[in-house]
């Protein structure tokens, strides 16, 4: 195959996988709805007001919803790999490829995290960010594939690059986790839980998933930063300059700190604890769309 | 008033000693830490004269006055400035008094044995009790010394601990950040950096004279420059044919360590600099030196040779300054070297391609005074023409020829130049090797669970199993059913 036909084949993937991921956002939607409209016969005990759901009947709908949910990490993930095969490299020269690649490391933190713990409802806000990702990804941010300019030319770009979309990734799954605690305990604060959220975990379950799910990634974050010096180093000649990339991946860096710090020796929990890693997670966001996009210094490799 | 809080005299020594506490007190190192984030933010939104030293006095000829206030609150070199160091140098004190004495402190506790199992088991977070056999508390050290617990046997009971690493880890961590802290300052004060254009040709020798910018750390001094020279041989840059992007830039030297030494071949990359002990060899930029000959009327030669340009774009299309403050008059020759010539209705002579295809100088020639000797510092790339008067213009092929009134110039052909930037950072080792550390720590602090375990054989014959984690690890539930299973287990 030639170069311009693996390029073809990987935006097909990607469409595909768009697809794929509406059919599985709809699933969820559908999943979570009839769950709700369960018929009150079938509870004897439960009153009007407090619905018990009934989960057997959408048992088959969730699977669906999962496998769809997979099919469209496994179409994604040829994409990108047939996106890598077509510039001759590995697929992370530009915007597009880091937003493409990003999406299949966010997926792909939920469906680890789904073998873990009971996180199927969250697939619902996965698949509505992954198809508005790849949305801007191909529309905006396309741009035909091309080799690297010389500076990427370097093992480290894999390692570098690699660590932190995969940190990206989680981080933004403990965001996404952060911000369903604020808006169900908003809800709580209100009276009991509508109907529909009945069956996300409590409150408590989904405090402490978000700490641990950056606990687990900060040390990889923190090795992303120090090879991205390494990699300054060999480029550059200096392995840290105050770059503007640099500095806000040093603030994330920062702002994790002092969450952990927050919750480890401070015992911030709960509502605090939420902002405060919203928070951090939104100094990534910014330094992966302002200093791409608007950002000057060396590390303007958006393509745009 | 009776019910004063007492409050401590402030003088000398106490205060000091209060000043330390609050310094090294982990919210102070928190505050600080946080300050330090906020504090880096300004450099990254404001342009930085260190890189960007075009765009800030883009910003005094926008605004001067707002400019000036700026720059007086060193929002131009935020990285360097004082408050941005005194925070940073606060927070390496504020951790030095905060983590030093944790480590000793946790190193006597690491040996010591873990606590007398308490009276009341059913108070902690696990708890389970059970009809015993009598043969529980040697099982329940074999289960333990087995998963590397450490025990203490105390009249009926034993308690157990395991997760010391976790406090460990912990603790180099915040070490290594020191660390890390002392290999920058070392870079800053030690360290050296400079660049310097040289011609594919020419020889390149590591004295400052050679340098076209060099800037030392506080404590370097001149006779620290490591004294090696390079023989530029050969400078290739790749280009793709489509886009036009650089592929791969290579430059062949011949490098000699130090006078006297046996010359070697040697390649520099962008990625991959050239090494001579702490100090490295960067290959940073590339462009175009056209060379000319310049003469008078009477044919004399009054310049020779190879002229930098400073590229334009991503093409190469390069600008320079021809000139000759020999004759007299004075004669300059405004000039651009387009490495493949075209044309573009707005802009005039363009390249389109970066390498030298079609290789053109096009230039003005300006006679009268070069405002050299007015003592304002010139760019070497541009003329100041106020006082001259323009005489000429052409466009010139390699070999060609191009004879004005006050005499000629030769487009002979030209040669890449190459930016090199020598750096020399003594402290980056130090640097790197506490950044290990403190991955290393990070890992042991946030994966390892620090817990106990008490089993109490109580005289009833009942048997107690308790467990508390330290910051709510989880986990320690399983792991108490799976002792009391593999204690209540039967054993032939
Ligand atoms: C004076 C300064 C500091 C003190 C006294 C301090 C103390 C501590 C303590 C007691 C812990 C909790 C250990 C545990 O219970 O597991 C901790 C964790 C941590 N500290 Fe610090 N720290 C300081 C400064 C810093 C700084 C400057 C950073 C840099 C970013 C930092 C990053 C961390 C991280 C990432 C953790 C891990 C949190 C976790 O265990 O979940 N600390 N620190």
């Amino acid at each position: 195959m030639t170069h311009s036909s693996w390029a073809y084949l990987s935006n097909y993937l990607i469409y595909s996988s768009m697809a794929v991921y509406t059919l599985a956002f709809f699933a969820h939607a559908y999943e979570t709805a009839w769950a709700v409209r369960a018929p009150e016969s079938q509870t004897p005990e439960g009153n009007l007001l407090t619905k018990t759901l009934d989960y057997t009947r959408t048992e088959k709908v969730a699977r669906i919803a999962t496998a769809f949910m997979i099919l469209g990490f496994v179409l994604l993930f040829a994409g990108v790999i047939a996106r890598g095969v077509s510039a001759g490299r590995v697929p992370w020269g530009n915007m597009y490829e880091f937003s493409i690649t990003g999406a299949l490391a966010f997926c792909g933190a939920y469906l680890a995290a789904l073998r873990k713990y009971d996180l199927r409802w969250l697939g619902l806000l996965v698949s509505i960010a992954v198809l508005l990702t790849l949305g801007t990804a191909i529309t905006v941010l396309y741009r035909p594939s091309a080799p690297l300019v010389p500076a990427l030319k370097s093992t480290w770009l894999v390692i570098h690059v690699s660590a932190a979309i995969i940190s990206g990734g989680v981080f933004l799954l403990a965001n996404t986790i952060a911000a369903a605690y604020l808006y169900l305990d908003s809800m709580q604060a209100k009276g009991e839980r509508k109907a529909w959220a009945k069956r996300l975990p409590s409150l408590e379950v989904l405090d402490q998933l978000s700490y641990r799910l950056v606990a687990f990634v900060f040390p990889l974050w923190t090795f992303a930063v120090v090879a991205g010096a390494i990699w300054a180093e060999h480029a550059w000649g200096r392995y840290w300059g105050w770059d503007p990339k640099e500095t806000w991946a040093f603030i994330t860096w920062v702002a994790y700190a002092a969450y952990l710090h927050a919750r480890v020796t401070v015992g911030w929990r709960g509502r605090k604890a939420a902002w405060l890693c919203l928070f951090a997670g939104s100094t990534f966001l910014f330094n992966y769309v302002y200093v791409n996009v608007w950002g000057t210094g060396k590390h303007t490799y958006s393509g745009l | 008033m009776a019910n004063q809080i007492e409050v401590p005299e402030l003088t000398g020594f106490s205060a000091l000693r209060f000043l330390w506490r609050q310094l090294t007190s982990m919210k102070t190192a928190l505050v600080l830490l946080l300050l330090l984030g906020v504090a880096s933010v300004p450099g990254s939104l404001i342009p930085q004269r260190s890189q960007n030293p075009m765009a800030v006095r883009e910003y005094f000829s926008n605004n001067a006055t707002l400019a000036q206030w700026m720059d007086r609150l060193s929002l131009f070199d935020v990285y360097g400035s004082p408050w941005f160091s005194a925070i940073y140098i606060l927070l390496f004190i504020s951790l030095i008094g905060c983590v030093l004495p944790r480590s000793f402190e946790h190193f006597k506790a690491a040996r010591a044995l873990p606590p007398l199992t308490p009276k009341n088991l059913d108070r902690m977070e696990f708890h389970s009790r059970f009809a015993g056999r009598g043969d529980e508390l040697a099982q329940g050290k074999v289960y333990l010394k087995k998963h590397r617990f450490r025990i203490r046997e105390f009249e009926g009971a034993i308690s157990a601990e395991k997760g010391f690493l976790r406090e460990s880890g912990n603790l180099f961590f915040h070490l290594a950040l020191i660390l890390i802290l002392i290999g920058v300052s070392l870079g800053a004060l030690f360290g050296m950096k400079g660049e310097a254009i040289v011609n594919v040709g020419e020889r390149f020798s590591n004295t400052p004279t050679t340098y076209d910018s060099l800037t030392f750390g506080k404590l370097f001094s001149d006779g620290s420059l490591t004294p090696f020279s390079l023989q530029i041989d050969n400078f290739e840059a790749k280009y793709d044919l489509v886009t036009n992007a650089p592929q791969d830039y290579t430059l062949t030297v011949t490098a000699t360590d130090k006078p006297g030494d046996t010359p070697v071949k040697r390649i520099i990359k962008v990625n991959s600099p050239l090494s001579f002990g702490s100090t490295n060899v960067y290959l940073q930029a590339n462009g175009y030196s056209p060379v000319v000959t310049v003469r008078d009327k009477k044919g004399a030669i009054v310049l020779q040779g190879p002229i930098p340009f400073l590229p334009q774009d991503g093409n190469l299309t390069s600008i320079g300054a021809i000139k000759v403050p020999d004759s007299t008059p004075q004669l300059g020759f405004v000039s651009s070297f387009l490495p493949t010539a075209a044309r573009d209705a707005i802009k005039g002579g363009i390249s389109s391609f970066p390498e030298a295809l079609d290789p053109k100088l096009l230039f003005s020639v300006w006679q009268g005074d070069l405002g050299l000797d007015r003592g304002i510092p010139q760019s070497v790339y541009r003329i100041d023409t106020s006082l001259m008067k323009q005489i000429g213009l052409d466009s010139l092929k390699v070999g060609e020829t191009f004879t004005f009134t006050e005499g000629s110039i030769t487009f002979d052909g030209f040669v890449p130049w190459v930016n090199l930037q020598v750096v020399r950072d003594p402290g980056k080792n130090y640097a790197l090797f506490g950044a290990i550390v403190a991955i290393l720590g990070l890992l042991a602090s946030l994966f390892t669970r620090r817990r106990r375990i008490w089993i109490r054989a109580n005289s009833d014959g009942s048997i107690e199993v308790a467990g508390l984690a330290k910051n709510a690890a989880p986990g320690l539930e399983r792991e108490i059913t799976e002792i009391v299973e593999y204690l209540q287990k039967e054993r032939r």
